[in-house]
């Protein structure tokens, strides 16, 4: 039997709040347990939530930047159940009526097809806080200063059919979110989260399997291997005269296996009803025009600009506009150089990608500023240096972090253009190599390769490239 | 000096007859002697007492301050008091100290008042007779066999003993109106919104108002102004200005258009009661007001409403006392479900675990519908019973509750029964209507006097024109000025 | 009875309340009169009514500005808390 595979995620962003969705407690991360709780985080007796506005602002953005409905009335409710890390025994969440419905997102898959993935809805709500398993001689610890962060839930439609269409739209929410600048996408810490349901059914079955959320899956990597180790697992069960058990699952990344969650094996009652404390959440015609007018360039519309005005690639394009900061460098650069978009794409996915890689840096982190590269590759335009001197500069101003004119003018790697003493290199070499000319002239071209190469090494290798070709074929030639 | 009304003690301050020293000295020294034998109060504040009465004879002494500067109060022990302790009168938080003020307790503190301490009440205020409460039951003034009503009975049998000039209470079903009926007290609760909820332990928050027990309704007037505004902290909290509540007790009964609800002259109501009421409306309509007959057809629904939206937030509200961050936790629990278990199971009352339960199921899957959405509907269907009421007549009447106080136990085992005896105050809390109970008669019960109340109800934010109507009432009758045998 | 031991059962547990043996008929027996007496609600006419969740129809919720107004107060806090160790509040283990 051919099996096809059905995906739909639920995407967690933390929203880039300084302030908690409904208490006046810090956000940021990292801090001694317990210190960012405040008496509403901790659920004490008596108090009350009163909602972050800009949390709702954010989730307006990201409504309008998928061409989602916004809610002008949404509701506030509870889910109730008991946990160590939800002090309140509820959590409050959006259920009945969203704050954002009904819209869409297109992805572009690595063979260049387009598909569009529905985007369910996005409701806001408070996330909880974290149980710590270590040390407290079989007891556990609660750190509540992650209850209450603000949280947009993102739920697509069962819209995906492969683990690669699962991040290609992953990735797509990750980077819309972080150009809204409505979440830091922060997957180590926790800021950007996702839960995927999975289900398979056989090639022409137009209702969709048994499902399983899988919980838990903190990289795009596991994301992917996750899903197909669940694709696999329900397969396999399937073949074999099995059942899917709709269930909650855990991806446990060091034994890249998903398994069943103990915890929430027993049904949930969530028992949702509206939050009597919260009142109807009203939103305007004129809040949402204010947001529409304040909204930055999206990244499809940047790229699509980026083809049309700077001549690149749709897949070159696609690359630069992956995040916002690395586009604003990369149009940094080209400002700096005035024009010339296609060699600063080439360096900025070049010999800059490799050194950010290489140690794990952020675009934001690089040792050379979008301007100093600007400095660099304008001296590669007027002929200063060549492309391959360019790389040496390049790594001196990494390692050293200076400009390049510099490193330029203290190393000497200024190009020589000068004929005559390019020719006179030319004629040193000859009158050392008497039999490699001979050769050559008797008819191995593929010497040519040689003298260039003792050319450039008696220069230094600043001899002008495409002089040194020219003035080597003719003297060669005799 | 203890019989004086709040207004009559704030004007003996100022004059300088006696000093707030005085005054809390004297109140709790009334509270030692008279406190134990109602078991009215669950904490007696009296260092913060004198603390407070000492500063405000120094305001007094500088010709500052307001007019509640230097009176003694008690807060019912549902309002969060900064470092006192705040139980709920739960075993739940029998020890627990709450790290901040509530709203209406900052408030009543910034206009001068005095602490005297936190009364006694329903545990989480989930009862009618103030007998669920951890610490024992309230005995009523006028009949220590009986009950103060619930549950703000700590609260109501402290004024009407006279060892506070004045108290908060809460209502959620009628937990202010119906102890101020069964102790010979004005009570009112406001407008739902009128009055912060924060820091007032929750226990149905759509229903749930703070609000005052006194002696006259010149007193609630003073006091309900102090405690009423709005609060940032409390999103449901209503930006609109108090009026000087005071300043509009004159406007007199002539023109005045009562509805005299139908509905709530029927079966169950105590005759004795509904003569007194009936005499109530005979004397008001003799001072000038229109009397006139309405039918809210709806208000049948009110206590099977009530017995479902109340339980079904109280369940979701009471989850936060599982014995992790504060309250009450079992010994030794051998996992987490039985520390949850147990510290609740433990923690909690009868009455309020049979709440959470009945909540729990009202939302249940395969339930909610039937239940508490149907509740929800029938609720509209109650206000808008109101709202056309109000397009005809100014206040509607009604007794504050079908019979005077009963004994203690009579209704302990039927928990229906219990719940019958709000049937005509529920109604004001589901539609988020201002209302008033204020003494009209008494009834003889086996040769005690037994005070009744009527009760007043407007339409939102009409609480200055029920104050208005009760404090001239209150000119042309003496049934507030009656205080229980012992006491005066 | 409208409820069943079994069913006062299953929400106690989903109330996390224990119920003691003994308490459990008590309870089974009150709970069931007060269904009972909610069940009068079914026979309203509802029919096109808007479920009312707010006693005051035309409030809307207030925004907060997102402003930062808490100090650290842990100490404080964790007064009240029966168990806490490095500044967590500890439980049984929590089993994932």
């Amino acid at each position: 039997m051919i099996w096809e595979t059905v995906i739909g995620l639920e995407i967690h962003a933390q929203l880039a709040t300084r302030s908690k969705i409904f208490s006046g407690s810090a956000t940021a991360y990292g801090a001694e347990p317990n210190t960012q709780a405040n008496l509403v985080d901790l659920g004490y007796p008596g108090v009350l939530p009163v909602l972050n506005g800009e949390a709702v602002r954010m989730a307006i953005r990201f409504g309008v930047a998928t061409g989602s409905k916004i809610s002008r009335r949404s509701i506030f409710a509870r889910k109730n159940y008991f946990y160590p890390d939800l002090p309140k025994g509820y959590q409050i969440s959006q259920y009945e009526r969203p704050v954002v419905e009904d819209g869409s997102l297109e992805i572009v898959l690595e063979d260049g097809t387009r598909k569009t993935i529905g985007i369910t809805r996005a409701h806001l709500e408070e996330d909880a806080g974290k149980s710590l398993h270590e040390d407290f001689h079989g007891l556990s610890g609660i750190d509540l200063n992650r209850a209450g962060t603000p949280l947009l839930e993102i739920v697509s439609e069962p819209d995906m059919r492969s683990a690669r269409e699962a991040i290609a739209y992953l990735k797509k929410i990750h980077t819309l979110v972080r150009y809204l600048e409505i979440c830091d996408g922060n997957m180590q810490e926790g800021s950007f989260r996702c839960d995927a349901n999975v289900s398979v059914r056989p090639v022409g079955q137009a209702g969709f399997g048994t499902r399983a959320e899988i919980k838990n899956v903190n990289s795009f990597r596991f994301v992917e291997r996750a899903i197909n180790y669940e694709v696999e697992r329900q397969i396999d069960l399937l073949e074999g005269g099995g059942k899917v058990k709709q269930e909650t699952r855990l991806y446990d990344a060091d034994k890249g296996e998903t398994r069943s969650m103990r915890s929430k094996e027993e049904a949930n009652d969530y028992r949702y009803f509206p939050d009597p404390d919260l009142l109807p959440l009203v939103i305007d015609e004129a809040t949402i025009e204010q947001v529409r007018a304040t909204m930055p360039e999206l990244p499809d519309e940047k790229a699509a600009r980026l083809v049309r005005d700077h001549g690149l690639s749709e897949y070159d394009a696609g690359v630069l506009t992956a995040s916002r900061e690395l586009a604003d460098y990369y149009e940094t650069v080209v400002r700096g150089l005035g024009g010339q978009p296609k060699l600063a794409a080439n360096w900025v996915m070049g010999d800059l990608a490799g050194a950010l890689n290489k140690e794990a840096l952020d675009i934001a982190q690089s040792r050379v500023s979008a301007d100093a590269l600007a400095g660099l590759l304008a001296r590669i335009q007027d002929s200063t240096i060549s492309g391959k001197i360019a790389k040496e500069v390049f790594e001196a101003m990494w390692s050293d972090g200076k400009g390049a004119d510099e490193i330029i003018e203290a190393k000497g790697l200024r190009q020589i253009t000068d004929t005559s003493a390019i020719e006179s290199a030319i004629d040193d070499v000859m009158a050392k190599n008497p039999g490699q000319l001979a050769d050559y002239r008797s008819g191995k071209d593929k010497l040519f390769g040689f003298f260039v190469g003792q050319v450039m090494k008696a220069t230094g290798g600043k001899a002008n490239p495409a002089q040194l070709n020219d003035l080597l074929k003719r003297k060669l030639s005799g | 000096m203890h019989t004086l009304t709040v207004s009559e003690l704030a004007a003996g301050l100022r004059a300088r007859k006696f000093s707030s020293i005085d005054l809390t000295l004297h109140f709790l020294g009334r509270i030692e002697r008279l406190g134990p034998e109602l078991n009215a109060f669950v904490t007696v504040t009296a260092d913060r007492a004198l603390a407070d009465a000492r500063a405000a004879d120094e305001t007094l002494a500088r010709g500052e301050g307001g007019p509640l500067t230097g009176v003694p109060v008690a807060h019912k022990d549902i309002f969060c008091t900064d470092g006192i302790r705040t139980t709920c009168s739960s075993r739940m938080l029998s020890s627990f100290i709450a790290p901040y003020d509530a709203t209406v307790v900052a408030r009543w503190r910034a206009a001068g008042t005095v602490l005297l301490g936190k009364t006694n009440m329903d545990e989480f205020a989930m009862g009618s007779s103030n007998e669920t409460s951890f610490f024992g039951p309230v005995r009523n003034p006028w009949d220590p066999k009986r009950v103060p009503g619930g549950s703000s009975g700590g609260s109501a049998a402290a004024v009407a003993a006279c060892i506070a000039p004045a108290a908060t209470g809460t209502d959620t079903g009628g937990s202010i109106r119906q102890p101020a009926a069964l102790t010979n007290l004005t009570g009112i609760k406001p407008t739902y919104g009128r009055v912060s909820r924060y820091g007032m332990i929750a226990f149905a928050s759509s229903l749930d108002q703070a609000g005052v027990l006194a002696r006259s309704a010149e007193d609630a007037a003073l006091l309900l102004e102090a405690m009423s505004g709005f609060d940032p902290n409390d999103s449901t909290s209503v930006d609109r200005p108090v009026p000087n509540y005071a300043a509009e007790l004159n406007q007199p009964l002539k023109g005045l258009r009562v509805g005299i609800i139908r509905e709530f002259f029927g079966a169950g109501l105590d005759p004795a009661v509904e003569n007194c009421v009936r005499a109530a409306i005979a004397q008001l309509q003799q001072e000038g007001a229109v009397i006139r007959d309405v039918s809210l057809p709806s208000l049948p629904l009110s206590v099977p409403t009530y017995y479902v939206v109340a339980p079904a937030e109280c369940s979701s509200n009471l989850s936060r006392f599982d014995g992790v961050r504060f309250g009450h936790r079992c010994e030794q629990p051998k996992d987490l479900l039985d520390l949850y278990k147990r510290s609740r199971g433990e923690g909690f009352g009868a009455e309020v675990k049979r709440r959470i339960m009945t909540g729990t199921y009202v939302l249940s899957a395969g339930y909610y519908d039937a239940y508490y959405l149907q509740a929800q509907k029938c609720r509209a269907l109650i206000a808008a019973d109101f709202a056309r009421a109000f397009a005809e007549v100014d206040v509607v009447l009604s007794p504050t509750a079908p019979t005077a106080a009963f004994e203690l136990g009579a209704k302990t085992s039927d928990p229906i029964a219990m719940y019958l005896n709000d049937i005509y105050s529920i109604a004001a809390n589901l539609a988020g209507l201002p209302g008033i109970s204020i003494p009209c008669g008494f009834v003889d019960e086996g040769g005690k006097d037994l005070p009744v109340g009527l009760q007043l109800v407007g339409p939102h934010f009409g609480e200055a024109r029920l104050l208005a109507v009760s404090h001239q009432y209150q000119q042309h009758t003496d049934w507030h000025e009656r205080i229980a045998p012992g006491y005066a | 009875m409208s409820l069943t031991r079994t069913q006062v059962e299953g929400i106690a547990h989903l109330a996390r309340l224990e119920i003691s043996e003994a308490q459990m008929p008590v309870y089974v027996d009150s709970l069931s009169r007060i269904i009972d007496f909610v069940e009068q609600l079914a026979a309203a006419d509802t029919a096109g009514i808007e479920p009312m969740a707010h006693p005051l129809a035309d409030q809307v919720q207030r925004l907060r500005p997102d402003a930062v107004s808490e100090t650290d107060q842990r100490e404080r806090f964790q007064q009240n808390a029966p168990s806490v160790a490095a500044g967590l509040y500890l439980v049984p283990k929590v089993i994932e």
